[in-house]
């Protein structure tokens, strides 16, 4: 056969396959419109078809409803990471079961630490009391009240030590939870591995350190935002040659879905918070490739199971094409978004708590599916105050027949080709990127903060979602809806000791007593320095927590030079 | 309202946490039902709260508390209002706050408080309530 | 009401508190004209007896302009020099529910437990200006409790803006880059009322314009714009090119008083001394020129009228007589009959009768 007649061969089948494609969705088309006929003629539940987020659910998703090619969705562990970041994911290694945890003082965190280590826990995530996440010393007058009462109070390195004393911080891998002073707390843990004789260069583990979010949503915050992200940029320098496999940053959606913002609003605000801080790094002529691989995420996962799923998907494909094509980012590791997640606090309800474990394993499931790498499920009694012991097993346990029983970490990204999760896939990512074009017109990041744009649109979708809730729309079991069986339950909830304030600000003045004055100004001045110039702050901090200076000394210290931050109001 | 006078509340975040979701919906949703909404915005002290309850002779004093420190940020306000000649001013508020320890607070003089899960109508109709039934003033 | 007469029975000991300078007198007092319950005129008639003193400054402008962090700053500056300062910071009432969101103490947090210091929020109460109808006389019982200095912070949406010079001495309009050009500014009768423009945000584009432009709008109504170019034939471009271009000479006005264009950022305190300067300039020219004097007359004037008003008002409705005889007209005109101004006849005429 002749060149030219094979390919009127070839041409000939390809129209005729056309024609049978076309065919195929006319077929298909016609098949639906008779089904939407039926559909409509039969009466439907008076209920609110939509996402909590107020996205509206259609009744059926087909064929029809495929967009972009196979492109889009790859295969996990490359470009664009949509059905994963890794090419193996949990057939290799399942997702990281981390609870948060802390309290009062720092030797109670450490025993319960070391209870969740014996029940299999596999990472140590520390949470802060308030005085340290605002920076402020236990004996501070700030601070009264409020020293242990909602995670522990770390005031110095000597806290530090004393949490971590018998954990060996060369195989544990750590996440602290904390912002605004995250620097410092940081440079207290680096310090605290010293002192264990473990090797900077080994630590494991994540500070969550996003500022941006603060200013957004959560309101923790110490240092106005340029000083506050120079002191992150340092971080990135530092951590990526001292540290290489520590994540200095972990940009939060969490705190953002939390204050009442929707699901495409959590994605849009996280990720282009994370190009801000990538745009930072690359302005300080940091090389993209040094630090991006370390950047980590961290996603709220709220009630909606498929909106949830599809955001972390729809989060790694957007990631990955603007690190890839707006950032020049080389490395296959800069593209990769690599996620921690919780469950959704603000879901759980105080009346009929137990119900709490169920809304937990099911937002556990949708964080599994959407291919999460580390997860925190939350107790049921955390409405009340911190979790029992058995609260938080069960919440461990949540995970571990999910991971074990449930089957679902047999295959990878089992929903994909959904008609309905690659559609709102797509959908989220197109939200996300109209918000980008918003923020944009705003001038960015931090001018849309100081306009006060995200927290007046995150203000609006709260008080539209209390709204719902309020009118019977959306239905909260055991709230607005089947309240049978409200009756008070023993659930034994966890009291703070007052004493653990007395017995904290006692140690302090111990301290205080104990240590070498005259390192404690020479460091703070060579701090006060180093803020006053380009030069990188951390060795500096470093050098102040090995002095023993307090949290509050080094944070007074930067802030005579930095200034304070004056919150700007926004309904 | 009867009185037919508008009713003033100050909203206040007391102490180092700054979740201020609720404080916020709280205080759109008075405003939405007609009440002049003083917002003091976060990290306020006991002092600040009360002094600003003062100049603004407020009715009622709502505070958010989900760190837990109710039990010693409550009682605090509450003296300090009293010793400022405000004892007449309603100090309710709502958070993460156990139901004993409302009894508690209760029991020493503060009003009604509100816990997860409470209906923004609730909390204006209690205060309505109230209003509508104090000794006149 | 004689001029010595003093307040209701039921008031002496609120105005022997008031006297003693105890805050929650002023407030309680603030609280009695705020609503107009019975005995407010009394009570402030006592008060207001001895005549102003305070320094009264009013800022005014778009929303989001940044006031209240300017009259925080302001504030602040004026503690640091010991001074005594009283605020009223007046936000909008809500059309459809009644209610306000009152939220700029919120910049002044820094100044909460300062007892140098009060701090009052107003909301609007269907008022259509930026400011509550009672505001004014809020600001003298500040005034009246003792205060150096009281701050006025409107709404500042600009449809009755007159309102604040009725309140305050000097009048410091305050816009951002954003709020639109100088035309706004003119179209929203800013022009009128302004002693001291503020550009705030001066580190966003656009300042510079907004400047400039507020500049020339005011030379033109002063117009003066041309008035130092000689005439044509020896004209000399290059001084005349040179003068426009001095934007920073203020522009002339007949009186003496040149309403300067200043910048600041508020976040930063920039510009805040120059504008703290440009407030006691004005004050001084206000007192050496008599305008003060003047100012002081035609409030008086605008006072009486509202409060003649607001009897007249309260005295034609509180009439069963006029009541009946409104619903009257309604009805007659309701078939057919009679237009409102023979009901208004009718009505006048009983009362006047």
């Amino acid at each position: 056969m002749s060149t030219i007649e094979r390919e009127l061969l070839d041409r000939a089948e390809l129209e005729e396959a056309v024609r049978d494609r076309d065919r195929e969705i006319s077929e298909l088309k016609a098949r639906l419109a008779e089904w939407e006929e039926v559909y409509d003629s039969v009466p439907k539940r008076d209920a609110v078809f939509s996402t909590v987020s107020g996205r509206e659910v259609r009744p059926l998703y087909t064929e029809l409803d495929r967009g972009g090619g196979a492109d889009a969705l790859g295969f996990p562990g490359s470009y664009p990471f949509t059905r994963g970041p890794y090419t193996s994911m949990y057939r290799t290694r399942l997702w990281t079961m981390r609870q948060f945890a802390g309290f009062a003082t720092a030797e109670e965190t450490n025993a319960r630490y070391k209870y969740l280590l014996e029940h299999g826990q596999t990472g140590l995530s520390v949470a802060f009391d308030f005085p340290t996440l605002m920076g402020f010393d236990s004996d501070h007058a700030r601070s009264l009240g409020e020293v242990g009462v909602c995670g522990v109070a770390i005031s110095s390195l000597a806290d530090m030590e004393q949490l971590f004393d018998g954990i060996p911080l060369d195989q544990v891998s750590v996440s602290m939870t904390i912002n605004g002073p995250a620097i410092i707390l940081f440079c207290f843990y680096v310090a605290a591995a010293e002192k264990q004789g473990v090797d900077p260069k080994v630590l494991r583990g994540t500070v969550q350190n996003d500022i941006l979010k603060e200013y957004q949503a959560q309101h923790a915050w110490v240092f106005p935002p340029e000083p506050a992200l120079r002191c992150i940029v340092d971080m990135f320098e530092w951590c990526s040659e001292h540290t290489p496999k520590y994540n200095p940053i972990s940009i939060s959606g969490y705190h953002i879905r939390e204050a009442g913002a929707t699901a495409a609003e959590e994605l849009a605000f996280t990720l282009r918070n994370g190009f801000e801080y990538v745009e930072r790094g690359i302005a300080r002529g940091l090389d993209v490739d040094a630090f991006a691989p370390r950047l980590s995420f961290f996603f709220d996962i709220h009630n909606d199971f498929f909106e949830e799923i599809a955001k972390l998907r729809a989060a790694r494909r957007i990631w990955a094409r603007g690190m890839k094509e707006r950032y020049g980012a080389k490395n296959p590791d800069s593209w990769r978004l690599r996620t921690h997640c919780q469950t959704a606090g603000v879901t759980l309800t105080a009346q009929q708590p137990e119900n709490n474990i169920v809304r937990v394993a099911y937002q556990a499931m949708a964080a599994a599916l959407g291919g999460t790498q580390s997860l925190h499920t939350n107790s049921m009694d955390e409405t009340l105050s911190l979790p029992t012991e058995k609260a938080v097993r069960i919440a461990l346990r949540s995970q571990q027949i999910l991971a074990y029983e449930s089957g679902v970490a047999n295959t990878i990204d089992p929903l994909a080709g959904s008609y309905f999760v690659e559609r709102l896939t797509d959908d989220l990512e197109r939200d996300a990127l109209d918000l980008f074009e918003e923020i944009d017109a705003l001038g960015g990041v931090v001018p849309g903060i100081e306009q006060g744009w995200f927290q007046q649109r995150i203000a609006a979708s709260a008080m539209r979602q209390q709204r719902e809730v309020e009118s019977g729309d959306r239905v909260v079991v055991g709230v607005n809806h089947f309240l049978e069986g409200s009756e008070k339950l023993e659930i034994e909830t966890l009291r703070i000791d007052a004493a653990i304030e007395k017995r904290q600000v006692k140690k302090m003045a111990e301290m205080r007593a104990g240590r070498d004055d005259a390192a404690v100004q020479a460091t703070l001045a060579a701090l006060r320095d180093a803020c006053a110039t380009e030069e990188n702050v951390v060795p500096r901090i470093l050098d102040c927590a090995r002095a023993y200076c307090t949290l509050y000394e080094i944070r007074a210290a930067m802030e005579e030079i930095f200034g304070a931050y004056k919150e700007p109001v926004f309904f | 309202m009867s009185e037919d006078r508008k009713i003033r509340i100050l909203v206040a975040k007391p102490g180092l946490d700054g979740h201020d979701r609720g404080a916020k919906v709280i205080a759109s949703a008075f405003r939405d039902a007609g009440f002049e909404v003083i917002y003091t915005g976060l990290h306020q002290t006991p002092e600040m709260i009360v002094s600003a309850a003062v100049q603004e002779d407020v009715d009622v004093v709502a505070m958010s508390v989900l760190s837990g420190a109710h039990m010693t940020l409550f009682p605090r306000v509450k003296e300090l209002l009293d010793e400022a000649g405000a004892d007449h001013v309603l100090l309710t508020g709502g958070g993460i706050i156990p139901e004993e320890d409302m009894a508690a607070l209760e029991a020493q003089g503060i009003g009604r408080l509100f816990g997860p899960g409470t209906t923004t109508t609730a909390a204006i109709d209690y205060v309505n309530e109230w209003f509508a039934s104090r000794p006149s003033v | 009401m004689t001029d010595t007469a003093g307040p209701l029975p039921r008031h002496e000991s609120l105005l022997a508190r008031f006297r003693e300078g105890k805050p929650i007198a002023l407030a309680r007092a603030i609280s009695m004209v705020e609503d107009e319950r019975p005995g407010f005129q009394e009570f402030l008639h006592t008060v207001m007896a001895s005549g102003p003193a305070a320094r009264r400054v009013g800022f005014t402008g778009p929303p989001g302009a940044g006031k209240s962090s300017l009259v925080a700053a302001a504030a602040t500056a004026y503690r640091a020099s010991q001074e005594h300062v009283g605020v009223v910071a007046v936000d909008p009432t809500s059309p459809y529910s009644g209610g306000a969101l009152l939220g700029d103490r919120i910049r002044m947090n820094d100044l909460a437990t300062d007892p140098g210091i009060f701090i009052r929020s107003m909301a609007t109460r269907g008022s259509l200006g930026g400011l509550a109808t009672t505001t004014k006389e809020v600001v003298d019982l500040m005034d009246a409790f003792g205060f150096d200095r009281v701050l006025v912070e409107t709404v500042g949406v600009g449809q009755t803006e007159l309102e604040i010079t009725a309140a305050a001495d000097s009048v410091v309009v305050v816009l951002v880059p954003e709020s639109g050009d100088a035309i706004q500014a003119m179209k929203a009768g800013l022009m009128e009322i302004a002693d001291i423009f503020v550009v705030n945000k001066a580190d966003r584009p656009g300042a510079p314009r907004l400047v400039r432009e507020l500049r020339q709008a005011l030379h033109l109504r002063a117009g003066s714009a041309m008035k130092d170019i000689p005439a044509h034939h020896g004209v000399d471009l290059g001084q005349a090119m040179k003068r426009e271009r001095t934007t920073d000479a203020p522009p002339p006005r007949a009186g003496g008083w040149e309403i300067p264009v200043l910048t600041t950022n508020a976040l930063t305190n920039e510009g805040l001394d120059e504008l703290l300067e440009t407030i006691q300039r004005h004050r001084n020219w206000l007192e050496e020129s008599g305008t003060l004097t003047e100012r002081r007359r035609e409030r008086a004037a605008v006072r009486i009228r509202d409060v003649v008003d607001r009897e007249l008002r309260r005295v034609a409705w509180a009439s069963e007589g006029s009541r009946e005889l409104l619903e009257v007209g309604v009805d007659r005109i309701s078939r057919g009959k009679g237009t409102p101004y023979s009901a208004a006849e009718q009505i006048l005429s009983a009362l006047l009768r």
